[in-house]
C-alpha cells in the first residue's frame, strides 16, 4: 500500500484568475521510504497540492475532484477534526521559510513540546526525552541549548532543523517537504538534503519534496512528478524524467539548467580595464552612546578588476559581502577604505556633485524584479528618466526607449503600461531596458536572476550575454548561484566573509579551485555529477 | 557556451503567458459600502454649504429681539439688514438674541467643512515635508523629530487653545491653530515610510540613474506614501472639525458673529434645560459629519491599504 496516493485531484482556482484550476486530474504516489519531487516552475500548482494533501487549502481554493488517500485512507474530504489528529502523526510538513514557519515567541523546545502534549500521553519527562532524542537525531549540536534557544538565536539551517525534528517526532509515514532548502545557503542545504535523506531511509518515512530545483531533484529523489500549469506532464524514475524526457516541457526545463562546466570563450587579455577596486573595504558601525561599539566588516580589501567585454562573477553565500561590494562601486553606500577606479579615476570617496556625471557610466540591475521598478510609474517613464537626468530631449528618450524594449524583446507598444502588468522576467527585462538606456560603460548584475525561474532564468541569462556581446560591456555579474556564474562569467571571484578567497579565470576556479572553500561550495553544489543543459 | 534559443523558449515559457491582472485601486474604492455611503453623506453636506443661501435660509447675523426663544416651527419675525420686518419660519427654533438657528447650523456648515478640509490639508502639507525631510535627510533627523516628540507631548486643544489667544481668533488663526498640533502625527507617518521605502531596489535605481534627491523625494517616494496619508488625512479632517467645535464651544475659537456649530451650541449652553435645541441641532450636524468623514476614512484604508487588499 502507497504512503500516499493522489487519484485524478483537481483544485479549482477562484474566477478570474488566469486559469480554470490550480491542479488538474493530477495523479501521482509515495511508496515507504520513497522521495518523489515535484517539480515545476512558479504558478505550476506544486504547494496548492501539498497544501491539499495536508488539508490547508484556503477557502477560495475548493478540491473539485479525485481522491487523497494517506496510507489507504481517503482525506479528501475528512473531517478538520480527523485532519489534526492526522498531522504531524501521519504526515506531517517542513516549509520554504523556517523564521516565520516557527512562532518567533515561542522557544523551539516549547514548540516541539507541543506538538507531543497535543498528540501523545507521555509524561513531561519523557516528552523531554523525546525532545532531545529528536534533536540529536537531526544533528543540531548542543541539544540541551537549542531546545532552550528561540527560532531567532538559531541560524537559518539550524531553524530548518528544528521545524525538519517537529515533523518527524511522532514518526509519521508522509513528510511534505515544500521548498525546505530554497532559503538556505547552498552548503546548508547540501547538509539538509542529506539529513533529510538519512532520517528518511531510517524511518521508512515517504517523502513529497517540492523544489523547483533540478539540482535538488537530481541529487535526492527516487521518482520524479513533473507539474505544469497544473498539470502533470510526466511522472517516473529520476534517471528515465532527467535523461530521458518525454515531454518537451520537462527537456525545455532541463535544459535550462546551466551546467557546472565553465564556458570556453576566450577572454581577451589586453582589453582595457572599465572598473577596478583597490583594498576596497566596508565596515559596518553600531552608533550608539552607551552601549560598546560594535564593528562588523562586511567587505575587507577587495581587489577586483572588470575589463571591457568581459564578465567578472563575484560568488559566494549570503553574508559574504558580494552584494556589499557592489553597492559600493555604485556608491549606493560609501566604502570605509580603498579605491575604486572607473576608468582611472578613484570615486570612493568622490563628493555627490562630482560623482553624478560619472553615474552614467555604471548600471545596476538588482534582485527582486517586483521592487525594482517604482509600482506608480510606468514603463516608459521609468526608462527614459535617467536620460532625461542628463539633459537628453524627451522626444529622444522615449525613441532610444522603443528601441531598447525591441532589443530586450519587448513590444515598444507596452511602454505605456505599470509594472504590475508585467511577469517577473518581463520586469527584469524592463530593469536591463533601463540600465540600458544610460549607455553604461559597466552593467553590474546584483543576483538579477536568482529571483526568476529556470526557463525564464535562461532566457534573461542569454539576452544579458547577447547584449553583452553587442555592446562590449564590461560586467559584473554577483551570484549565490555556481551554475549561473559558470554559465556567463570569465572571472571569478570567490567571497568568503567579506574577502576575496580565491580570484582567477573562471575555468581554473571551476576546474582546479585551490581554496578549500571553494571546493566545499562546489562539492555542496546539488546535483553537480549530473550534465544538465547538454541536451 | 550553451545559449539557449530564447524564442523557442518564450513560447513554453508559462511566464510568457502570465501577465497578473489587477484591479485599479479607484474601481476598488468605488465598490467600498463604507465609502459609498460616506461618500453620498459627505456629498449632500457639501451641497447643503454651498446652497445655504436658497434653502429657505436668512442671513445668519440677523436677529430680533421680538423673536426670542422661539420652539422648533414657530413662525415669528426678522429684521434684515436694511431695516425691514419680515416674517419668517424659524425651523430650528431661534436663540436667546431672536436669532434663526436653522440659518445658522446651515451656514455653519460651510465653516466645519472649510476647516476640516484646510486642516487637513495644512497639516498633511507641512508633515509630508518635515517627514520627508527628517526620513531621508538623516542629519536632520534627529533635531526634527524631537521637536516632534515635544510638541506631541502637549495636548492639541491646550496647543489650540494658546495660538489663538496670542493671534486672536479669525478663520484662518483658528486653521491653522488647530493644524499645528497634528503636524507631528503626519511626520512621524511619512517619516516611517520614507524610512522602509527609501530601501527599496526602484529608489537605488533611481539613484544610480542620477536623479537628484529631491526628484527621488517628490517622484518616488511621496507617490507610494499617497495611500496611507489619504487615510490620515480623513481622520485629521474629522478631528479639526471637532476641535473647531469645541474651542467655539469654550468661547476660544471664531468670534462669535461667525456662525458656526460650536458657537450656536455655546450660546445655547446657557439655557439648555429650557430650550434644548439650541444644542440639539448643531449637535447632531456636527455628529453626522465626523461620523461621515470617519466611515469615509475606514472605507479608504481598507481598500487603499496593500496588506488588506490581498484578501481573495
Amino acid at each position: 500500500m502507497s504512503v500516499l496516493e493522489v487519484r485524478e485531484l483537481s483544485i479549482a482556482l477562484p474566477p478570474g484568475s488566469d486559469r480554470r484550476e490550480a491542479a488538474s486530474r493530477v495523479s501521482f504516489s509515495v511508496e515507504r521510504g520513497e522521495i518523489v519531487c515535484l517539480v515545476g516552475e512558479s504558478g505550476s500548482g506544486k504547494s496548492v497540492i501539498a497544501q491539499g494533501v495536508m488539508g490547508l487549502l484556503p477557502k477560495g481554493l475548493p478540491v473539485t475532484g479525485g481522491t487523497i488517500l494517506l496510507e489507504g485512507e481517503g482525506i479528501t474530504h475528512a473531517s478538520q477534526s480527523r485532519l489534526r489528529e492526522l498531522r504531524c502523526t501521519r504526515m506531517s510538513m517542513v516549509f520554504q521559510e523556517p523564521m516565520t514557519a516557527l512562532n518567533p515567541v515561542m522557544g523551539c523546545g516549547d514548540q516541539l513540546d507541543e506538538v507531543l502534549r497535543e498528540h501523545t500521553r507521555l509524561s513531561p519527562a519523557e516528552r523531554r526525552r523525546k525532545i532531545l532524542d529528536i534533536v540529536r537525531e537531526v544533528r543540531l549540536p548542543d541539544p540541551e541549548r537549542m531546545v532552550g534557544s528561540y527560532p531567532h538565536q538559531l541560524s537559518g539551517g539550524q531553524r530548518q532543523r528544528i521545524m525538519i525534528a517537529m515533523a518527524l517526532v511522532l514518526e509519521p509515514a508522509l513528510l511534505i517537504a515544500d521548498e525546505p532548502t530554497t532559503a538556505l545557503d547552498v552548503t546548508t542545504q547540501a547538509q539538509i538534503l542529506k539529513l533529510i535523506q538519512d532520517l528518511q531511509a531510517r524511518h521508512g518515512t515517504g517523502v513529497l519534496f517540492i523544489t523547483h530545483d533540478f539540482g535538488v531533484v537530481a541529487e535526492i529523489a527516487h521518482r520524479v512528478a513533473v507539474l505544469r500549469l497544473g498539470e502533470l506532464v510526466e511522472f517516473g524514475a529520476k534517471d528515465k524524467v532527467l535523461k530521458q524526457p518525454r515531454h518537451d516541457y520537462t527537456r525545455m526545463l532541463i535544459g535550462s539548467v546551466p551546467t557546472l562546466k565553465p564556458h570556453a570563450r576566450p577572454a581577451e587579455a589586453g582589453a582595457p580595464v572599465v572598473l577596478a577596486t583597490r583594498g576596497l573595504s566596508k565596515t559596518y558601525r553600531d552608533r550608539s552612546w552607551f552601549a560598546k561599539r560594535r564593528e562588523v566588516p562586511a567587505a575587507v580589501d577587495v581587489t577586483l578588476e572588470v575589463r571591457k567585454g568581459q564578465t567578472l562573477g563575484i560568488v559566494g553565500e549570503s553574508g559574504s559581502g558580494k552584494s556589499t561590494v557592489a553597492r559600493c562601486i555604485v556608491r549606493l553606500i560609501d566604502p570605509s577604505g580603498g579605491e575604486v577606479l572607473l576608468g582611472g579615476e578613484d570615486i570612493a570617496t568622490m563628493p555627490a556633485g562630482r560623482l553624478r556625471p560619472l553615474r552614467r557610466r555604471m548600471q545596476i540591475v538588482f534582485q527582486d524584479p517586483y521592487r525594482s521598478l517604482n509600482p506608480r510609474r510606468t514603463v516608459l517613464e521609468a526608462i527614459i528618466e535617467g536620460p532625461l537626468n542628463y539633459g537628453v530631449a524627451r522626444a529622444a528618450a522615449v525613441e532610444r526607449a522603443r528601441k531598447l524594449m525591441e532589443l530586450v524583446r519587448m513590444d515598444p507598444e507596452s511602454l505605456g503600461r505599470y509594472p504590475h502588468q508585467f511577469s517577473g522576467g518581463q520586469r527584469q527585462r524592463i530593469c536591463i531596458a533601463r540600465a540600458l538606456a544610460m549607455e553604461p560603460e559597466l552593467l553590474i548584475a546584483d543576483e538579477a536572476v536568482s529571483a526568476l525561474d529556470v526557463s525564464v532564468q535562461a532566457q534573461v541569462l542569454a539576452l544579458l550575454e547577447e547584449i553583452r556581446e553587442r555592446l562590449h560591456l564590461a560586467m559584473l555579474f554577483i551570484t549565490h548561484d555556481l551554475r549561473v556564474a559558470a554559465q556567463v562569467c570569465d572571472h571569478v571571484a570567490v567571497m568568503s566573509q567579506g574577502r576575496v578567497v580565491e580570484y582567477g579565470p573562471a575555468a581554473q576556479v571551476f576546474g582546479a579551485p585551490r581554496h578549500a572553500y571553494t571546493r566545499t561550495l562546489l562539492e555542496a553544489a546539488p546535483g553537480r555529477d549530473f550534465a544538465f543543459g547538454a541536451s | 557556451m550553451q545559449t539557449p534559443d530564447p524564442k523557442q523558449y518564450e513560447a513554453l515559457s508559462i511566464e510568457a503567458s502570465a501577465v497578473r491582472r489587477q484591479h485599479g485601486v479607484w474601481q476598488r474604492v468605488r465598490r467600498n459600502w463604507s465609502v459609498r455611503i460616506a461618500g453620498a453623506m459627505l456629498t449632500v453636506l457639501v451641497a447643503v454649504a454651498l446652497a445655504a443661501p436658497w434653502l429657505g435660509t436668512v442671513d445668519p447675523t440677523l436677529f430680533d429681539p421680538g423673536s426670542r426663544d422661539l420652539v422648533p416651527g414657530k413662525t415669528g419675525e426678522i429684521t434684515t439688514l436694511n431695516g425691514e420686518t419680515i416674517t419668517h419660519t424659524f425651523r430650528m427654533g431661534s436663540d436667546s438674541l431672536g436669532r434663526d438657528i436653522y440659518s445658522r447650523v446651515i451656514y455653519g456648515t460651510r465653516v466645519s467643512l472649510i476647516v476640516g478640509v484646510l486642516c487637513a490639508l495644512l497639516a498633511l502639507a507641512l508633515g509630508i515635508v518635515c517627514g520627508l525631510a527628517s526620513g531621508y535627510l538623516r542629519w536632520l533627523d534627529g533635531i526634527l523629530m524631537r521637536c516632534m516628540d515635544g510638541l506631541m507631548a502637549i495636548p492639541a486643544i491646550l496647543i489650540a487653545i494658546a495660538l489663538v489667544a496670542m493671534w486672536r481668533g479669525s478663520l484662518a488663526t483658528v486653521i491653522v491653530a488647530i493644524a499645528i498640533p497634528e503636524i507631528p502625527r503626519v511626520t512621524r507617518l511619512v517619516r516611517s515610510l520614507v524610512l522602509s521605502i527609501r530601501e527599496e531596489p526602484y529608489v537605488e535605481a533611481a539613484i544610480s540613474l542620477g536623479t537628484p534627491t529631491w526628484k527621488i523625494l517628490f517622484g518616488h517616494i511621496l507617490p507610494n506614501c499617497i495611500a496611507p496619508l489619504v487615510v490620515q488625512g480623513t481622520f485629521i479632517c474629522a478631528f479639526s472639525i471637532l476641535v473647531e467645535a469645541i474651542l467655539s464651544f469654550l468661547g476660544v475659537g471664531l468670534p462669535p458673529d461667525i456662525p458656526t456649530w460650536g458657537n450656536v451650541m455655546a450660546e445655547g449652553r446657557q439655557q439648555f434645560n429650557d430650550y434644548p435645541h439650541n444644542i440639539f441641532f448643531p449637535g447632531v450636524f456636527l455628529a453626522i459629519t465626523v461620523l461621515a468623514v470617519n466611515i469615509l476614512g475606514d472605507g479608504l484604508r481598507d481598500t487603499l491599504d496593500p496588506k488588506m487588499a490581498k484578501r481573495v
